[in-house]
C-alpha cells in the first residue's frame, strides 16, 4: 500500500490538473476565431494538453514504482 | 458493387472471423494460456466505450456546434487518472466477494439486499435500452444508405415497413443470437468471458483502423490538408461560427463541464463498462496501462472528427444529408464504394461490441438479480427438487438477451427516429450515472445504509424519467407535445425540461442538475438518519477497508451457526453442475490442508466458501437466500459483529477468557489497548513458567527431604545405606543447583539481560573445549566418543564460551541418552561456502517425529514425563536454541526413531 502511495498521489493531481486544463476559464482563452498552423486555436489546444495530459499519465504510471 | 449480396456476406464474414477469434480465446483459456491476459488487450477492450454513436454521431454533432462532443472522451479520460484509486478497489472487493455485476456490487455493499440489485436492474435495462436501440439504427441505417449506392439520398422513414423487410429486426435477431453464442454457452462462476474479451479487443482495432482510413481520406485525399479544410471551411458562414462554439452559446461552458462529468460516470457504470473493466479484468495490474493506454487510443479516435465534419458540411452543403452519415457518404460521393464498405464494417463491429457486452451484461444482473431472487421466493420447493439448475440459468440468461435486444428493437421502432445519435446516448449516461452516489459513496463512506442508497437511487432515477425520458416519448408522439412545451395540465413550474423555472442549460446538463440534486441529497440525508442493520455494517467495513482485511479469514470469524457439509455441497452441485461442485470443494478442502471433500467440517469458513461460489454463479443477494436455506444461523448483534471484525484485522487469537478482561479496557484508545494485551500475553507466560518451574523445584527438593529425613530419624543406619542415602541428596542438590542456574540463565536470555561478548571465534577450538570439559561424562558412562575435525575451519561471529555452553549441552545430553557401554557418540565440524555447521551425532534410541519440536520447548522432554524418570532439566535443548538464534544461527535436530539422533547447528562463516 505505502508503496503506490505517491503514485495515487500523483494521478491524483494529474486529474485536478486535467479538470483544470479542460474547463473555464482556462477554455475560455482559446475559445476566438484564431488560427494556429491553419487549425482553429481551441482545437489546437484541447488536443495538445489532451495528448500532453496522456504522456503525464504514461510517464507517472511507467515511472512510479 | 455494393448490392444487398456484397455487403449481407461481407457483413457475415466479419462475424464469423469475431467468433473464430472468441472461440479460440475461449479455447486458450479453457487450457490456461489465456490471450487476454496482458495490459494491452484490458485497454483495447475498454474501447467498447466507442459505439456506433462515437463512429456515426461524432461527427454529426460536431458539424452541429464544433468541440461539443469532446467532453464524451475528455470525461473518461480524466476518469482514467482516478482508475487507478478507484476501480482497483473496485476490482479488489468484487473479486473477494465474487461479484459479477454493477447490480451485485451495490445490494453487497448495502447488506446483501435484494431489492436493492433489482432496482439497479431495473434502472440498468429502462436506461440502457434506448442505447441498445441506438446501435440498431446505427448499423440498418448506415446499411440502407450503402444499399442504395451510389444514390446518396436521406433515408426517409422506414418505420412502416413490415418486419420481413425490417433489417433492424434481423439484425437485432442475429445480435441476439451472436450474444447468446459468446456469452451464455456454459455457466461460468465467475462471470468471465475470455474469447468475448478477446473479440472486443478485435473490433476495438477494427473500428479504430477503419474511422483512421476515412479521416485520413478525408482531410488529406479530398482536401489538402488540415490547413486547407480549416482555411475553406472559415470562409463558409456557419462553419466559421463552430471556430470558437464555447462563449457564444447559452451555458456553454455549463454545458461542457456536466458533459465532462456525465461522462466520467458513464465510463465506469455503463453496465458493459463494468462488465469490461471489472468483472473481466485479470490481473488488477493491468489497470496502470490502461491508464494512459485507453486515452491516447480515445485521442486517435477522435482526431479526425472535426474534419470529417467540416468537410461533410462543407461537401454537402445545401442538400439534406444527415450529418450523421458523413463517414459513410463522404468515400461515396468520391467514388470510393471499397472504403465505403470499411466504414461500414467499423460501424458495424463499433454498433455489434456494445451489444455483445450490454447484453451480456445486463442478462446476468436480469438472471441473478430480478428472475432468480423471484423464483427462490415463489417457487423455492420446485427449484429444490431440480438436482441441477445449470440449464435452468442459461436459459435464464438467453431470454434476458433475447428481450434486451427485442427492448431496444421497439424503443428503435417506437421513439428512435425522432433524435440524433448522440442525443440517445446521452439519455442512457444520464441514467447509469445515478449510481454514482450509492457505488462512489459506499467505496469510501461507512455510514452510508441501505435505506439511504435506495433513497438516493429512486429519487435520481425518479427525475430521470421526467426530465429525460416522459419528453423523448412525448417527442416520439406517444405524450403530448404540449407536456414539454407548457408542463404536465399546463403548470409551466413542472415543464420537464425547465424545471421549477430552470433555463438556459440544455436537457442533459438540466436533468443531470435536478437528479444529482435529489439522488445525493437522498442518498446522503436518508443514510444520515436511518440506521444499519448488523449485516450491512460488516458489509460496509469489508468494502471501505477492503485493502485492510485479508479474504475470507475475516468471514469465517463473523459467523455462528450450524450446518451439515453434505446440504452445502448438494446447494452447490444444484447450481454449478455436480463435476464442477465437486472439483471446487476438493481443492476448498486442499486449500484447508484437508486430504478431501467429505472431511470438509460444516463451519463458517466452509458456509462462507459455499456462499462465493454461489454469488459467482447467481448473484450476492440470492446466494444469501440459498445458504440461509440449508444452514442455521445464529443471529449476531452488531456489537458482536464490530468486535470480530476488530479481532480478525488484529490476526491475534486470544481466548474467550482473555477478551472478556479486556472488555473494561474496549473504551480506551485503540494504541493504548493494543499495549495491555500483549502486556496480558506476556504476563499469561510469565505465570505458566513460574507455576512449571516451582513443579520442577519441587521434584528434588521432595527427595532430599525424605532421604534426609530418613537420616535424621534413624541414627543406627548403616554406614553403606548412610552413603548411599547421603550420596542421593548431593546428587538432588546438584540438580537443584543445575536448574536454578538454567532458570536463571534463561530468564537472562529472554529478556535481553544476558552479557554477549562476540567476536571471532574458531569453532575447532570451541568443539576441543567442550570435548574436553565433557569428557568426564563419557568415561564415567563409558562411552566412546569420537571427534572428527577438518584441517581447516573457516571462523565464525559468535560468543566463544556461550558456544561451548551449547555444545557442552548437548554432548552431555548425547551421553545421558546413550546405553552405556555399547553407546557412540560423535562430533564433527564441516563447512562449506555459507556454512560451518557442528554436528554431535549418538546412537541412542533418537527423537521420535512427534517429539522433534517440542523437545526445544521449555520443560518439554521426549517420552511420558508421568511415568520415566526425568533425564534432564529440560531447560538445555531451550536455552541452546536461544543462545544459537540470538548469535545468529540455526540448531535442529535430525531423527530416524532407533537409530540415534543428531543434534546440529550452524552459523554462517565468515570471509
Amino acid at each position: 500500500m505505502k508503496l503506490s502511495t505517491a503514485k495515487s498521489q500523483r494521478l491524483l493531481v494529474l486529474f485536478l490538473v486535467g479538470l483544470m486544463l479542460f474547463n473555464y476559464p482556462l477554455l475560455a482563452l482559446f475559445d476566438r476565431a484564431a488560427t494556429a498552423f491553419g487549425v482553429p486555436v481551441l482545437y489546437v489546444y484541447i488536443f495538445s494538453a489532451w495528448a500532453a495530459l496522456i504522456a503525464l499519465l504514461a510517464l507517472v504510471i511507467e515511472r512510479s514504482r | 458493387m455494393l448490392q444487398g449480396y456484397v455487403i449481407i456476406p461481407v457483413a457475415l464474414a466479419y462475424l464469423g472471423v469475431l467468433f473464430a477469434i472468441a472461440y479460440f480465446g475461449d479455447k486458450r483459456a479453457d487450457a490456461g494460456r489465456s490471450i487476454i491476459a496482458n495490459p494491452y488487450i484490458y485497454a483495447l477492450s475498454l474501447g467498447v466505450y466507442a459505439t456506433a454513436w462515437t463512429f456515426y454521431g461524432s461527427v454529426g454533432r460536431a458539424a452541429a456546434d464544433g468541440v461539443g462532443f469532446l467532453p464524451i472522451y475528455i470525461g473518461p479520460t480524466l476518469m482514467m487518472a482516478l482508475w487507478w484509486l478507484v476501480v482497483r478497489k473496485i476490482i479488489r472487493i468484487s473479486k473477494t466477494h465474487r461479484i459479477t455485476s454493477l447490480a451485485d456490487f451495490v445490494s453487497s455493499r448495502y447488506g446483501k439486499s435484494a431489492l436493492l440489485a433489482g432496482l439497479v436492474t431495473v434502472i440498468a435495462v429502462v436506461g440502457v435500452v434506448p442505447y441498445i436501440a441506438l446501435q440498431l439504427k446505427a448499423i440498418s441505417g448506415s446499411y440502407a444508405i450503402l444499399a442504395a449506392h451510389p444514390d446518396i439520398a436521406a433515408v426517409g422513414q422506414r418505420a412502416s415497413a413490415p418486419f420481413a423487410t425490417d433489417t433492424a429486426f434481423w439484425i437485432a435477431m442475429l445480435l441476439a443470437v451472436f450474444t447468446i453464442l459468446f456469452g451464455t454457452r456454459h455457466l461460468d462462476a465467475s462471470e468471465r468471458h475470455e474469447g468475448m474479451v478477446a473479440a472486443i479487443a478485435f473490433e476495438s482495432i477494427v473500428k479504430l483502423a477503419a474511422f483512421l482510413a476515412v479521416g485520413v481520406f478525408v482531410t488529406y485525399g479530398i482536401y489538402g490538408g488540415m490547413g486547407d479544410l480549416f482555411a475553406r471551411a472559415a470562409s463558409h458562414p456557419r462553419l466559421a461560427t463552430l471556430f470558437a462554439p464555447l462563449s457564444g452559446a447559452a451555458g456553454g461552458y455549463a454545458n461542457w463541464a456536466w458533459l465532462t462529468l456525465l461522462s466520467m460516470l458513464a465510463i465506469l457504470f455503463l453496465p458493459r463498462q463494468f462488465q469490461i473493466a471489472v468483472v473481466e479484468n485479470v490481473n488488477e495490474r493491468h489497470l496502470g496501462k490502461a491508464v494512459w493506454l485507453f486515452p491516447l487510443y480515445m485521442l486517435a479516435m477522435n482526431v479526425f472528427v472535426l474534419p470529417i465534419a467540416f468537410g461533410g458540411a462543407m461537401h454537402f452543403a445545401g442538400t439534406s444529408t444527415d450529418p450523421d452519415t458523413f463517414v459513410l457518404t463522404l468515400p461515396m460521393a468520391q467514388g470510393h464504394p471499397a472504403l465505403a464498405l470499411l466504414v461500414f464494417i467499423g460501424g458495424l463491429s463499433a454498433a455489434t461490441g456494445m451489444v455483445i457486452v450490454e447484453t451480456i451484461a445486463l442478462s446476468t444482473m436480469v438472471c441473478n438479480d430480478v428472475v432468480m431472487p423471484v423464483l427462490l421466493r415463489v417457487r423455492s420447493a420446485w427449484l429444490a427438487e431440480r438436482p441441477d439448475l445449470t440449464g435452468l440459468l442459461l436459459g435464464i440468461r438467453r431470454g434476458a438477451i433475447v428481450a434486451v435486444v427485442l427492448l431496444g428493437y421497439l424503443y428503435f421502432r417506437l421513439a428512435g427516429e425522432a433524435y440524433a445519435l448522440v442525443a440517445i446516448g446521452l439519455i442512457s449516461f444520464a441514467a447509469v450515472a445515478q449510481f454514482a452516489p450509492a457505488v462512489i459513496g459506499g467505496l469510501y463512506w461507512k455510514g452510508a445504509t441501505r435505506a439511504g442508497a435506495f433513497a438516493g437511487l429512486v429519487a435520481g432515477f425518479s427525475v430521470w424519467l421526467y426530465t429525460l425520458l416522459l419528453p423523448s416519448f412525448a417527442k416520439s408522439g406517444w405524450l403530448a407535445e404540449s407536456f414539454v412545451s407548457d408542463g404536465p395540465y399546463g403548470i409551466t413550474l413542472l415543464k420537464p425540461y425547465a424545471l421549477f423555472g430552470l433555463s438556459g442549460l440544455n436537457d442533459i446538463t438540466h436533468a443531470m442538475l435536478w437528479s444529482m440534486l435529489a439522488n445525493i441529497g437522498a442518498y446522503v440525508l436518508v443514510s444520515v438518519v436511518t440506521v444499519q442493520s448488523a449485516a450491512e455494517q460488516a458489509q460496509a467495513s469489508r468494502f471501505v477497508d477492503v485493502y485492510r482485511y485479508a479474504s475470507g479469514q475475516l468471514d469465517a470469524h463473523a459467523w455462528r451457526g450450524t450446518a451439515a457439509s453434505p446440504d452445502l455441497a448438494a446447494l452447490l452441485a444444484q447450481f454449478l453442475g455436480a463435476e464442477r461442485a465437486e472439483a471446487a470443494l476438493e481443492q476448498h478442502a486442499r486449500s484447508r490442508g484437508l486430504r478431501g471433500a467429505s472431511e470438509l467440517p460444516g463451519d463458517g469458513a466452509l458456509v462462507q466458501f459455499v456462499e462465493n461460489a454461489l454469488a459467482g454463479a447467481i448473484g450476492g443477494a440470492s446466494a444469501r437466500i440459498m445458504v440461509a436455506s440449508v444452514v442455521k444461523e445464529d443471529a449476531l448483534s452488531v456489537d458482536e459483529v464490530m468486535t470480530m471484525l476488530d479481532e480478525a484485522s488484529q490476526a491475534i487469537a486470544y481466548s474467550h477468557e482473555l477478551e472478556q478482561k479486556s472488555k473494561a479496557l474496549m473504551a480506551a484508545t485503540a494504541e493504548l489497548r493494543a499495549a495491555n494485551e500483549r502486556l496480558r500475553e506476556l504476563d499469561h507466560m510469565k505465570d505458566d513458567f513460574v507455576s512449571t518451574v516451582t513443579h520442577e523445584l519441587r521434584t528434588p527438593l521432595t527427595s532430599i527431604r525424605a532421604f534426609s529425613e530418613i537420616l535424621h530419624d534413624n541414627p543406627g543406619l548403616p554406614v553403606e545405606e548412610r552413603q548411599r542415602f547421603l550420596h542421593i541428596v548431593i546428587q538432588e542438590s546438584e540438580r537443584l543447583t543445575r536448574l536454578i542456574n538454567q532458570v536463571l540463565d534463561l530468564a537472562k536470555l529472554e529478556s535481553g539481560r544476558a552479557e554477549w561478548q562476540v567476536g571471532d571465534v574458531d569453532m575447532k577450538a570451541v568443539v576441543e573445549d567442550s570435548v574436553a570439559a565433557a569428557g568426564q561424562l563419557f568415561t564415567a558412562k563409558d562411552v566412546a566418543l569420537e571427534v572428527k575435525l577438518p584441517s581447516h575451519v573457516p571462523t565464525v561471529r559468535g560468543d566463544r564460551d556461550r558456544l561451548v555452553q551449547v555444545l557442552i549441552n548437548l554432548l552431555s545430553n548425547a551421553a545421558k541418552f546413550v546405553e552405556a557401554g555399547t553407546g557412540r557418540v560423535a562430533v564433527t565440524v564441516g563447512s562449506d561456502a555459507r556454512e560451518v555447521t557442528v554436528r554431535v551425532a549418538d546412537n541412542g534410541p533418537g527423537v521420535a517425529a512427534a517429539d522433534q519440536r517440542i523437545i526445544f520447548e521449555k520443560f518439554r522432554q521426549a517420552g511420558d514425563t508421568l511415568t520415566e524418570k526425568p533425564q534432564g532439566t529440560g531447560l538445555g535443548l531451550p536455552i541452546s536454541r536461544q543462545i544459537v538464534e540470538r548469535l545468529g544461527g540455526r540448531l535442529w535436530v535430525e531423527s530416524v526413531p532407533g537409530s540415534g539422533a543428531t543434534f546440529a547447528f550452524a552459523f554462517p562463516a565468515v570471509r
